[in-house]
């Protein structure tokens, strides 16, 4: 096993990351470091390959080629693919925190708040039940849902709701690394407008790393330090945000930030 | 001629018993362990216990007696079919007495009287997988026994108290086996777990239509999962027995006349019966 390569203070280093469904669909020859605190956007059309990318540093697929290397919270850097399921599984549910676009794939719609955002204590050991309650209402608070919801559905909550809980659920083990896949979709602009607030507020606060797909510029304006901009399973541009949406140089992001491309 | 029936030895054939006998040695090495088997089709269909009698079938010998029982009772149509079964098919002595069965087959209770070394007791289970609640997909449950994920289990008890204010499982309560495995001890009251603890039978459990064994070797340690702040606690009743006045016994709510008139007795009709006799044995005593 060849020893990882971490840039010194990378959190996150994709290198030469590849898995193709067919010719130029899904993602290859990604590379980029993520350091930490830092909010990394990844734009680009329908189906240029976002989700299969974030999918591949979710764990939950490998990539074909390449090595996806993790600096863990004791200064460890090991590919995520390398080490064992078990530790794997055990990282994606500490260390990392995999928000979904559709809040259904990322709660359980059946077990009250309460316990979705419990979940992951109890995964870790938590055994305390009067412990785990308070700390899923602090975080039920944090998102800025009020507190007596903490007994109720998913289900019975609306979808902005349902977002901030899934939000909640895993920022609960403070990860240091979270995962976004259009955390905003499908949502009014009002809605997305007060939830993009949060998420800016949180990652600040918390000093999280982020990785954030969306195929909203103004989304990435507001939150994203620095962009990638995919197209056809390639990442054809990327640097600082007000760099490459301001200034971009490949005609793909220039059609993209001239609206002339809606995506 | 004793011994002779129409059927092979307890009507399964000799290869699918030693089949299932590999299954249950491999279960008893893992204790609490799902152990795949090919189940076999048996003349009764699934929800009457087929799991626990093929397991029956093929550990039975010809001089083993059996007990069957059902909600603690001897004399339900589920128990006493079964046990003709065993009668017709292996000849063996079958019994109500439990001290007197070397083996038995239940559903829903574990006797009141402790069991020992040389018992088995046989479980006849519907669901087997503790974790199928929460996960519907079976390769996922089985990643999650392998790795030992067993966080979700908490994620039930923790909705029973969030609704109920304490934890309201009573039937199925799940246990983890030998500091390992998550396992449902079936539909047996939560009030029976404890006898599972460091019990001195084997405990064997089979699922027919699920095609699964899974077993808890003696002296085991068997802890029902909780929390720090809400511990397990078994039933306890206000009452005792109306028939055997007996304190500590599990007890079933019965109605006893047309006025819907009710009394509380014990589940196991067998330890509640021999109590009641040597009740009377004790005042005939008093009166010669
Ligand atoms: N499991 C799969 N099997 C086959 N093809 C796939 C699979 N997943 C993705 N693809 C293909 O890979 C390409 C990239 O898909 P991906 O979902 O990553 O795009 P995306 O950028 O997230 O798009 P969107 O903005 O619509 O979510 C598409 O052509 C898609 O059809
Ligand atoms: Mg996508
Ligand atoms: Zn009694």
């Amino acid at each position: 096993m060849k020893k990882p390569i971490l840039e010194e203070n990378a959190v996150l280093s994709v290198q030469s990351c590849q898995k193709l469904y067919g010719i130029n669909r899904g993602c290859q020859d990604i590379n980029f470091d993520l350091y930490p605190g830092e909010v990394l956007g990844i734009v680009g059309e329908s189906g240029s390959g976002k989700s299969t990318l974030l999918n591949c540093l979710s764990g939950n697929n490998q990539p074909d080629h390449g090595a996806i290397i993790y600096r863990d919270s004791v200064g460890m850097a090991q590919d995520i693919y390398e080490m064992n399921e078990a530790r794997r599984r055990l990282l994606m549910r500490s260390e990392f925190g995999i928000v979904k676009q559709n809040p259904k794939d990322g709660l359980r719609m059946r077990v009250s708040a309460g316990a979705n955002i419990g979940e992951r204590l109890m995964a870790v050991g938590d055994r305390h039940y009067g412990d785990i309650r308070t700390k899923a209402g602090d975080w039920l608070t944090q998102v800025e849902m009020p507190k007596d919801r903490l007994d109720d559905m998913p289900f019975e909550f609306s979808g902005g709701m349902q977002q901030r809980l899934q939000i909640a659920r895993v920022l609960v083990t403070r990860p240091r690394l979270v995962l976004m896949d259009e955390p905003t979709g499908g949502l009014d602009v009002s809605v997305q407008a007060k939830l993009l607030d949060l998420i800016r507020s949180l990652v600040s606060e918390l000093n999280l790393s982020v990785i954030m797909v969306t195929h909203d510029l103004a989304v990435a304006r507001l939150l994203c330090d620095r962009l990638l901009v995919m197209q056809q399973s390639r990442v054809i541009e990327q640097g600082l945000t007000d760099q490459v949406l301001d200034d971009p140089q490949h005609p793909y992001t220039q059609l993209l930030v001239s609206s002339v491309l809606t995506p | 001629m004793p011994n002779q029936s129409e059927y092979n030895f307890a009507y399964l054939d000799e290869q699918s018993k030693r089949t299932i006998r590999r299954g249950l040695l491999k279960a008893v090495a893992i204790p609490g362990h799902q152990v795949p088997f090919a189940g076999r089709e048996m003349p009764m269909p699934y929800g009457w216990g087929t799991g626990g009698v093929q397991v029956t079938a093929s550990i039975l010998g010809a001089d083993d007696c059996l007990k069957v029982i059902d909600q603690g009772s001897d004399d339900t149509t589920n128990a006493v079919s079964i046990r003709r079964f065993f009668d017709k098919t292996a000849l063996v002595e079958t019994t109500t007495d439990t001290e007197a069965a070397t083996v038995i087959q239940t559903r829903h209770r574990i006797p009141e009287q402790p069991l020992t070394n040389n018992q088995i007791l046989v479980f006849q289970v519907p669901i087997p997988e503790p974790l199928r609640f929460i996960e519907p997909s079976e390769s996922e449950t089985m990643k999650m026994h392998a790795l030992e994920e067993y966080g979700v289990m908490h994620v039930k008890l923790y909705e029973d108290i969030a609704h109920h204010g304490h934890i309201a499982t009573t039937y199925a309560y799940p246990v983890h086996v030998n500091g390992r495995y998550v396992m449902d001890p079936s539909p047996i009251p939560k009030f029976d777990n404890p006898k599972m603890h460091m019990s001195d039978a084997l405990l064997l459990f089979g699922a027919g239509r699920e095609k699964r064994l899974y077993a808890i070797p003696p002296y085991t340690d068997v802890k029902s999962l909780d929390f720090d702040d809400h511990p397990f606690e078994i039933q306890q009743w206000d009452q005792s027995c109306a028939l055997c006045g007996c304190e500590h016994s599990f007890l079933d709510e019965v109605i006893v006349n047309d006025e819907g008139e009710r009394m509380f007795v014990c589940s196991d009709s067998h330890f509640c019966q021999q109590r009641v006799n040597a009740k009377l044995n004790m005042s005939e005593a008093v009166e010669v």
